[in-house]
């Protein structure tokens, strides 16, 4: 009966009265030397992987913005030229294994600027014919011709792609032996597959009639490669690899893969020459172009950043434990045994 | 009604307006109007009695609320953003997104205001609802109406132990004389009975009153606040105008006692009452680290702006150092640029709104959630649940949880909240032989112990005056006791606040005779009868039954109201319980566990009694006869017992000014003594011997300050001489004392002072209000001759008080003692041992009481806010050159004590005693520096008759000048304005209403949950919150700052690489419910031993835990994270072909990983549930990420973030960057708390490391730490040794007494001139 009347008593549990068992890790010099030699010891275990799998990546740079009177590209840096060609010659020392990545890359230019990523149309890109003809207003002003015809596809971004192709050759006795390059999958899988499709439209041409190619173009969405149908519209490999913003204003984007034939097994030493259809213009903003070739490790590509990085902190952290020993012994807590 | 012509109206407004700003009112009977309109109405212009506290309406909730809301800057910002983000040029997200925080923000917000309101609502409802009598015109009677339909004009009746509903001019009342016994204590906290008279000459008190005779109109002043003042007369239609003041008076909120009814006349209703005036509406506390936090927040403010200024101008100088347009620079639709200024420009607003969360967007909601828990851990607390009156602490106060970890000042109420408010008869010394009560004392822990009080009416029977008390007898007492206390529990949950008559707990009504003294009084009484002589023991307590202004009423009009309540508890008494016995099947049980619990008590008595031995057997091995029956049978028995004793001398009922008036009534009743009535100029008294005794009073010297005694002189109804008996403090008495008391007992007389003032010494030691009684014979000559005297200074105009003063100086000399009584105003449990360590734990406790100074004082010792060894100042002076010249002095000496350098080691404690008047004096403007200064030095302080304004005002004072935290507690309604003045306010949910709990923040029930609540909640409270708002400023900075740095990649241009509902998971989801857990729960010392070393609690007062440099190391700390998490990813994928997204992706994760790894290091006890938590927010991430990138194809464009996360983790350089990341952003805070914890560990972290101890380490580190920190200061050997001095032997004579001459030998040394001590008597 006295335990009916007391309703308002409150529950007599660990929880309610805050005494759940609890774990109460006092952070002292002690405790955490054995925590700091694990990570150190297995910091540098990494740093080192890291490292020298970095050092193992071949990596060839070419800048081919022809800003120097030398350069052979610098008849081609007049903004006036049109259709302007230059070739540039390289020679490896060693094998340059394979599979090689052929990757064209770009200073000082700047795909993350905020209105210049908004402008596309990603209905439209996903194929919705509705958004060809009355693209979505984030593509301004790159959503309407003067005609009041509209861009397909619009926006800053597709707009702007980058248009320079190269064709690489190995000088083998002084001829020119064609290098296969692989425009395959150089974009995402979910990027060709799922996000960006073509209108269901047979042929792909008919989906764009009553459009407009964007301004900078010199050929239309559905005919950037005339070799292979399977890469035109929207699902072209290089329009896809353009579209995924680079994070920041010195990139390179992935253009060829050297995998096939005898380059399989990568570029063998020797000369070889690259030619260039010089059309994309960064003069003007100071941006510089290259084209760089690297093979790649499971890391991905040449930085001997991390590596580094982690030898670093692996050292500091022994360092440490041993500052905390020498901390451990004046201070310690009188009853810590 | 009819329709008015809005003129009209104005008109009627105004005059409205001026008649209620009016100095003078006129106000007439609303008998003859009754029934008509409005605008015929006499009084139409002054306020209903219904009253409206709550601040909005149904219909404006929403208006109101928003306008109320928006008075909050930080709302005023959320929106302003959430507009900007809809201006086109500015705009960094969607714009419909932006909207999601500020409305949960508002709606959350709102929520919560709108259940405060309705609380207040229904409590308001409930009391306009309360019924009420008003005159009738038309049904010739009074009827029954509610509170709020009282008018001024109205005739309100208001029966016995009624509460009244308006002020209310006194017309008429049932006393032939036309008086009205009020108590005030909802008002002022005065328990004593005010009497109030009906308006004198305003012939209408016939027999039956006639409100519709009443033809006078009432002419009164402007309502205000002051409870002791109030002017108005009447006139007559003959023009003759009649006085009264304040003493015709009835004021709302207070209660008729001892007047079967009363009918006033309404001259202020509702809120222009005295009490509702008086009551300064709750003030809107906001804590202290709230205050600070929006400090902090303008700081982020600042922040803010100066990273938009820097990303503005950053973008201007990037677009001025582009030489032409390039590709990725997008013009507007016409194809042009805006210029760099004005890109610039704009950038400064999307900057604004990319970086928001850097001001803690979800922070104040965070708050609001951290305090609802940590709420509800207080509210939860078994500790602070009284089992008695089924109570948990209360929180009334929503957002001031943190400001009880930082308390430095606590203002107490006396009565009620350190003390039970109960006075009870403890001992008495009669001509130097002490009683000691010892079965009174048992029977006294015996109620101590299972609380049960009001049951004991019925069943713990007053025998009949003259039996002999034996031990048969008192072993029934408190078997029936424990039989009943669980069924009177049922009875007071059922019974109402109303139940509550004033003195009439068991606990001071009733007294066991000391059995030596029974035996004593009842030799002296058959020696008396056969010689007549008086024996000083009868004369003791005649003088004890007399010597008073007590009021005799029958109980059975006492309890005419609450008849009701009575009712419910004699059904839910014994018969219901012994049913519910029967029925219920674990009832066999129970009483087995019943018997279980005897032993215990068996044990706290006999510490009491050790003579006592065995007499608390169960009552199933007692033999007696009354206990034959065992178990059943005495609950059987119970309720014909209590019905029995309805004889005339139990069903009177005291009323007395003082409670201590009535315990000593009642300890005479108990001997037989009974006062049976008092009238204006005779007293009756029952003799133990059945004799009723008619003495006639012929003068009442009444009490005064000065003199400190009271004395009545009668004529002795069969010697017929004239005596004298004089009752006072023992100070005012000793030195009065006359030639031996010759009679019989020559030459031991001055034994007896001797042995008396040794008794008085201990009493006072044990806490003890004693009281000395003492006789006079006086001469037939002698009293003619001072009677001329007494004559003349009463008919005297000037220097009236000070003549009839003198008069009875004179008549009170050579007084022979009779004796000494003591009274204990029995302290709350645990009083002494919560304010010792709330001392220990730094905080001041002051004392504000109504009582008067030696009460004060006494029971100051009595719970240890003033220690023997203290250095007492009295300051009591009359006017204020002397109170200037006094705090000037002490200022003075206390200084140079303290700067003295021989003082360095052995500071001794000083403790002020001030009183009401010098307080008003000490608090005006000038002096109010130098009192503060005073006061800031003395270690306790004690205001005695302080009036409930003052009290808040010291409040007031104490925290503008000092800028400390102040805690105000009090129980009664004449603390509501201190409780509400005070930072924090505590309500006592105890004996004197429910308004000092209705205004308070915290409602307790005890006084000594306090210590739980400060040391151990309010200690987790702060340093939970304190800790939680620096780690959620952390929080906010280092993941925004990502988005700075990024800036800096980008050209300025606002873009973030993180997508924007990924952003708002990560605030909302990801990283919210860690800082809340770790707001409501991490517990950083526990319990234990928080309250065994009360002086972990300083950490928190002052700047505390929540410093602007802590502030500032977790905003450096911040950035030193946000650094390392941008751009170790940055360095590690340069020259890379990663898209925004997917850079964005792992510094997402990162920051969570960081973010939450930060949190671990703060979190000091992991339970489960944080395990959880943090485990559960990781979980949470990657489930959500993972399916928001997987499910997401366009549905958030532009940014698209399809597939991201996947792809990142299958890439081993994910986790290796993240790895490294977060170990190098947390390697220096880790490294700083571990090496700080090693070389300086703070306090906290010491008990931290002490609690991981066992126990028996434990408790001895502690003590040794202690010690060696000086925290032990205050000295704990009293605790361990309850002070219980053995008066039988005299070992200790040589004690001084701690009251009395410890002030005046302080006050000599201090050269402290009080006028009342210096010179007390000679006039």
């Amino acid at each position: 009966m006295v335990k009916e009347e007391l309703a308002n008593r409150p529950d007599n549990t660990a929880f309610t009265q805050q005494r759940l068992p609890a774990w109460q890790p006092m952070l002292s010099a002690g405790i955490v030397i054995p925590g700091f030699v694990i990570i150190g010891l297995a910091f540098i275990g990494i740093g080192v992987a890291l490292f020298v799998t970095s050092q193992s990546i071949q990596l060839l740079e070419l800048d081919y913005t022809g800003v120097e009177q030398t350069s052979p590209c610098f008849k081609c840096s007049d903004p006036n030229a049109k259709n302007c060609m230059c070739e540039l010659t390289f020679s490896t020392d060693t094998l340059f294994k394979g599979p090689v990545f052929f990757y064209y890359g770009l200073s000082n230019y700047f795909q993350n600027y905020r209105s210049y990523g908004v402008s596309k149309d990603d209905d439209q890109l996903s194929g919705n014919l509705d958004n060809f003809k009355s693209p979505s207003d984030t593509c301004a002003p790159y959503e309407y011709d003067r005609n009041n015809k509209p861009f397909v596809p619009c926006g800053a971004v597709a707009n702007s792609l980058f248009n320079d192709t190269f064709k690489l050759y190995q000088i083998v006795n002084g001829a020119k032996k064609v290098v296969p390059l692989d425009g395959k999958g150089i974009s995402w899988w979910t990027d060709y597959n799922i996000k960006y499709r073509n209108p269901a439209v047979t042929p792909l041409k008919n989906a764009f009639n009553g459009t407009v190619k964007p301004l900078y173009w010199s050929k239309p969405a559905y005919e950037l490669d005339p070799s292979d149908p399977a890469n035109n519209g929207f699902i072209n490999q290089d329009f896809l690899v353009w579209m995924r913003r680079a994070a920041l204003p010195d990139f390179r984007k992935l253009y060829r893969r050297i995998t096939d034939g005898d380059y399989a097994e990568g570029l063998p030493a020797g000369n070889y020459s690259l030619q260039i259809a010089y059309n994309y213009p960064v003069l003007s903003f100071e941006g510089r172009k290259k084209v760089v070739f690297s093979n790649v490790s499971w890391m991905g590509g040449k930085n001997e950043f991390l590596g580094i990085a982690y030898l670093v902190i692996g050292s500091l952290c022994v360092v440490m434990s041993v500052v905390m020993l020498i901390v451990y012994a004046k201070f310690k807590f009188p009853e810590e045994e | 009604m009819t329709w008015r012509s809005p003129l009209a109206l104005v008109r009627e407004a105004l005059r409205g307006q001026r008649a209620r700003e009016k100095d003078l009112r006129n106000l007439a009977s609303n008998l003859p109007y009754e029934g008509l309109e409005k605008g015929k109405q006499p009084n139409r212009y002054f306020p209903g009695n219904a009253i409206k506290t709550t601040k909005y309406t149904l219909l404006l909730f929403i208006p109101m609320n928003l306008f109320e809301q928006f008075h909050r800057l930080a709302n005023i910002y959320f929106v302003g953003l959430a507009i900007l983000n809809f201006v086109p040029v500015v705009n960094a997200f969607q714009p419909e997104v932006a909207l999601i925080p500020i409305c949960v923000i508002l709606c959350l917000t709102a929520l919560k205001d709108a259940w405060e309101d309705f609380r207040r609502y229904q409590s308001d409802r409930k009391l306009n609802n309360t019924p009420c009598l008003i005159y009738s015109r038309k049904e010739k009677q009074f009827v029954e109406r509610r509170w709020k339909d009282v008018r001024v004009g109205d005739f309100v009746r208001v029966v016995c132990n009624e509460i009244v509903p308006a002020d209310l001019l006194l017309l008429h009342t049932s006393d032939p004389s036309g008086v009205c016994h009020i108590e005030t204590s909802n008002l002022d906290g005065e328990t004593n009975l005010k009497l109030r008279r009906t308006m004198s000459g305003l012939c209408i008190s016939h027999p039956v009153f006639e409100p519709e005779s009443f033809n006078s109109v009432v002419v009164c002043e402007k309502p205000n606040n002051n409870l002791n003042h109030f002017k108005c007369y009447a006139e007559k239609p003959d023009k003759e105008k009649v006085g009264a003041g304040i003493e015709s008076l009835l004021l709302r909120g207070c209660t008729v006692r001892n007047t079967d009814h009363a009918v006033g006349f309404v001259v202020y209703a509702g809120h222009e009452t005295k009490s509702m005036l008086n009551n300064n509406g709750p003030r809107y506390k906001r804590s202290k680290l709230e205050r600070k936090l929006n400090i902090n927040v303008f700081f982020c403010v600042i922040l803010l702006f100066t990273m938009c200024l820097i990303g503005a101008l950053g973008h201007f100088l990037w677009l001025q150092a582009l030489p032409v347009v390039p590709p990725f620079l997008v013009p507007d639709s016409n194809g042009h640029l805006d210029s760099p200024s004005l890109s610039g420009f704009y950038m400064f607003f999307t900057m604004i709104i990319l970086l928001q969360v850097l001001i803690p967007i979800s922070l104040y909601v965070s708050i609001e959630l951290v305090k609802i828990g940590q709420i509800f851990f207080i509210t939860n607390d078994i500790d602070l649940y009284d089992e008695d009156t089924d109570s948990r602490v209360q929180c009334k106060a929503l957002n001031i949880t943190e400001d009880l970890g930082q308390i430095e000042y606590i203002f107490s109420d006396k009565t009620g909240t350190l003390t039970e408010n109960k006075m009870v008869f403890r001992r008495c010394s009669i001509m130097g032989t002490e009683y000691p009560h010892k079965e009174n004392a048992i029977r006294l822990a015996v109620l101590e112990e299972p609380e049960s009080e009001e049951d004991i009416i019925f069943d713990h029977v007053p025998q009949p005056p003259n039996t002999r008390w034996s031990l048969d007898t008192e072993d029934t007492n408190p078997e029936d006791t424990q039989h009943h206390h669980g069924s009177w529990r049922k009875s007071k949950v059922a019974g109402t606040a109303q139940s509550n008559v004033a003195f009439s707990s068991p606990l001071e009504t009733e007294v066991i005779p000391d059995r030596k003294l029974l035996q004593q009084i009842s030799r002296a009484e058959s020696s008396s009868s056969s010689s007549q002589k008086i024996d000083p023991y009868l004369d003791f307590f005649l003088a004890l039954a007399i010597c008073n202004t007590v009021v005799v009423s029958m109980a059975t009009a006492q309890r005419q109201r609450t008849s009701e309540s009575l009712h419910s508890r004699q059904t839910n008494n014994p018969l219901n319980t012994l049913s519910n016995l029967v029925k219920k099947p674990g009832s066999l049980h129970r009483i087995f566990t019943f018997w279980q619990r005897k032993p215990k008590r068996n044990r706290t008595i006999s510490e009491d009694s050790v003579t006592e031995g065995d007499d608390f057997n169960p009552p199933v091995k007692t033999e007696e006869p009354g206990d034959i029956n065992g178990l059943q049978t005495c609950s059987l028995y119970a309720p014909s017992q209590c019905n029995m004793p309805a004889t005339t001398s139990d069903n009177l009922s005291y009323e007395a000014e003082s409670p201590d008036e009535a315990a000593l009534v009642y300890a005479a009743k108990a001997y037989g003594f009974t006062l049976l009535a008092r009238t204006h100029d005779s007293v009756t008294v029952r003799l133990p011997s059945g004799e009723d005794l008619v003495f006639e009073v012929l003068d009442t010297l009444t009490f005064d300050p000065i003199r400190k005694r009271m004395s009545i002189l009668v004529r002795h109804p069969i010697t017929k001489k004239f005596v004298l008996y004089t009752k006072g403090a023992d100070y005012a008495i000793m030195e009065l004392l006359g030639t031996p008391y010759a009679e019989h007992l020559s030459g031991s007389q001055k034994n007896i002072a001797a042995d008396t003032q040794h008794h008085l010494d201990c009493y006072a030691k044990e806490g003890l209000r004693t009281l000395c009684f003492t006789k006079k014979i006086v001469s037939d000559k002698m009293y003619e001759s001072w009677l001329v005297n007494r004559r003349r200074a009463l008919a005297a105009i000037d220097n009236r008080e000070e003549l009839v003063m003198d008069t009875a100086v004179q008549l009170e000399t050579n007084l022979s003692l009779l004796g000494a009584t003591g009274i204990e105003d029995r302290l709350q449990e645990s009083v002494p041992d919560t304010i010792v360590a709330l001392r220990e734990a730094g905080i001041q406790v002051w004392v504000l009481t109504g009582d008067k100074p030696e009460t004060a004082v006494n029971i100051g010792y009595a719970c240890r806010l003033l220690e023997d060894e203290d250095l007492v100042i009295n300051m009591s002076c009359k006017n204020k050159l002397t109170c200037t010249s006094i705090l000037d002095c002490t200022l003075e000496e206390v200084r140079r004590y303290s700067e003295d350098p021989r003082n360095v080691d052995t500071t001794q404690d000083i403790s002020l005693v001030i009183d009401g008047r010098t307080l008003t004096m000490a608090l005006s403007s000038d002096l109010q520096d130098r009192f503060v200064d005073l006061a800031k030095r003395c270690r306790s302080v004690l205001c005695c008759r302080v009036t409930p304004l003052q009290k808040s005002r010291v409040v007031k004072v104490v925290r503008e000048k000092l800028k400390v935290m102040t805690l105000a507690v009090g129980d009664g309604a004449n603390d509501v304005n201190m409780i509400q003045a005070a930072d924090i306010g505590i309500g006592i949910s105890g004996q004197e209403g429910m308004q000092a709990v209705m205004a308070s923040d915290f409602a307790i029930s005890r006084f000594r949950h306090l210590k739980k609540l400060l040391l151990v909640h309010g200690h987790w409270c702060y340093t939970r919150l304190a800790n939680m708002i620096i780690y959620f400023f952390y929080k906010n900075v280092a993941y925004v700052n990502l988005l700075f740095w990024y800036q800096f990649f980008c050209g300025f241009s606002g873009t973030a690489m993180i997508d924007y509902w990924l952003m708002i998971f990560f605030n909302l989801f990801f990283t919210s419910v860690p800082p809340i857990m770790f707001g409501i729960m991490d517990n950083d010392v526990s319990a234990e031993m928080l309250l065994g070393v009360p002086e972990l609690y300083r950490m928190g007062q002052g700047a505390g835990a929540y410093k602007f440099s802590t502030f500032w190391v977790s905003m450096l700390d911040a950035f030193y994270q946000s650094l390392v998490c941008f751009f170790i990813p940055y360095l590690a994928y340069q020259d890379s072909d990663i898209d925004v997204f997917t850079f964005g992706t792992p510094l997402n994760t990162i920051s969570l990983f960081t973010i939450l790894l930060h949190l671990s290091i703060e979190i000091k006890a992991w339970t489960v549930i944080h395990w959880v938590i943090i485990l559960g927010s990781v979980v949470l991430y990657f489930i959500v990420t993972l399916a928001y990138s997987g499910l997401c194809i366009t549905c958030n464009p532009p940014s698209n973030p399809y597939w991201i996360l996947q792809s990142q983790m299958a890439d081993p350089m994910f986790y290796l960057i993240c790895i490294l990341t977060t170990v190098v952003a947390l390697l220096p805070r880790y490294i700083f708390h571990v090496l700080r914890n090693s070389i300086a560990p703070s306090p906290l972290a010491q008990a931290r490391h002490l609690d991981r101890l066992d126990p028996s380490t434990k408790s001895e580190l502690i003590k040794e730490w202690r010690s060696f920190r000086g925290g032990g200061q205050v000295k704990r050997s009293r605790l361990s040794t309850p002070p219980s001095p053995t008066l039988e032997t005299p070992v200790d004579i040589h004690l001084q007494s701690p009251i009395s001459s410890d002030v005046m030998g302080d006050e000599f040394i201090l050269n402290v001139i009080t006028e009342n001590y210096q010179r007390p008597l000679h006039t």
